[in-house]
């Protein structure tokens, strides 16, 4: 097989990756208008968001095709940290309702 | 291990095999995506913090907008498309298809930053900029730092194509200029729904 033959096929093999991410874009961006509560849209969202995080990190960027090692050492801490970050959240809920120190 | 164990089985013997098999360049990329990873989580959970204790969150975004961030994401994910054909291409040796493909993505991602940059002027024109309060702030902090990445990202393909094409670079050097591509588009597809499309919700 010619290189320039092989670097098509590459295109033509992440070209199913492509369409679902862009297939995702759209439900979010069809969502979005639909009569959701905020807090419901954000979890909503950033649910598919995460999906395509995914499919960007196993395919595109190959970590499904590393040694299980670099994805056990890199991906299992870094969520470990982002959700970490989420115990401002209710915090945050506290400042709307300008109640410091509320149960 | 002895002097006399060295003498016999030389210095690379005290070298450990890689535990992930991929070359020192490439775990370093690894490395920087994950450390910007948390930094844009933390920039994101702060936007998030902010416009649930704000209670009149500034909502600007309308359907002209929306037009623009679609547009927006089609032509990032297709870099990324792009980027991939120009790893691939560079690693079976076709250095003038790796090349187009990565004048490709270089194309896509001016396009992007100029549709940004559109989108920003616009919001100017409307007296919303980074010093106009919480909104302003967080939104040109957020898109701001990706746009950076952006910027950084097509300026690096720019020397890196350079000097991989003068053969000063190895397909390796292509392959990891992909995947901080690849993390920008990654991290674009967070900023999107957290920081556009939330602004249509009731």
């Amino acid at each position: 097989m010619s290189a320039a033959g092989a670097s098509g096929n590459v295109i033509r093999k992440y070209l199913p990756v492509y369409f679902i991410l862009l297939a995702i874009f759209v439900v979010e961006v069809f969502l979005s208008f639909q009569h959701f509560a905020t807090g419901m849209l954000v979890v909503i969202l950033l649910l598919l968001a995460v999906c395509s995080a995914t499919l960007g990190l196993m395919y595109f960027m190959h970590l499904a095709d590393e040694r299980r090692g670099l994805f056990l050492t890199l991906i299992p801490v870094t969520i470990f940290v982002l959700l970490m970050m989420n115990m401002f959240w209710s915090d945050s809920v506290r400042l709307l309702h300008m109640r410091p120190g509320a149960q | 291990m002895s002097e006399s164990e060295m003498a016999v089985h030389g210095h690379g013997a005290l070298l450990e095999e890689s535990p992930y098999a991929i070359p020192s360049r490439k775990l370093t990329m690894w490395l920087f995506i994950i450390s910007d990873a948390v930094t844009f989580g933390a920039f994101l959970f702060a936007y998030g913090y902010i416009r649930v204790s704000a209670a009149n969150w500034v909502r600007p975004f309308e359907t002209g907008s929306v037009v623009n961030v679609i547009l927006m994401t089609v032509v990032l994910i297709t870099s990324s498309l792009t980027m991939l054909g120009a790893a691939d291409a560079s690693k079976d040796g076709d250095k003038a298809k790796a090349m187009r493909f990565l004048y490709s993505t270089m194309a896509l991602g001016a396009v992007f930053a100029a549709l940004h940059l559109r989108e920003w002027f616009e919001l100017f024109g409307r007296h919303i900029t980074l010093s106009s309060g919480l909104f302003g702030q967080t939104f040109f902090t957020i898109t701001g730092l990706h746009l950076l990445h952006v910027i950084s990202g097509v300026i690096a393909m720019a020397v890196i194509g350079a000097k991989y094409s003068s053969g000063r670079l190895t397909p390796g050097h292509v392959e990891s200029m992909g995947l901080y591509w690849h993390f920008v588009d990654l991290v674009w597809m967070f900023v999107v729904p957290l920081v556009y499309l939330t602004n249509f919700a009731h």
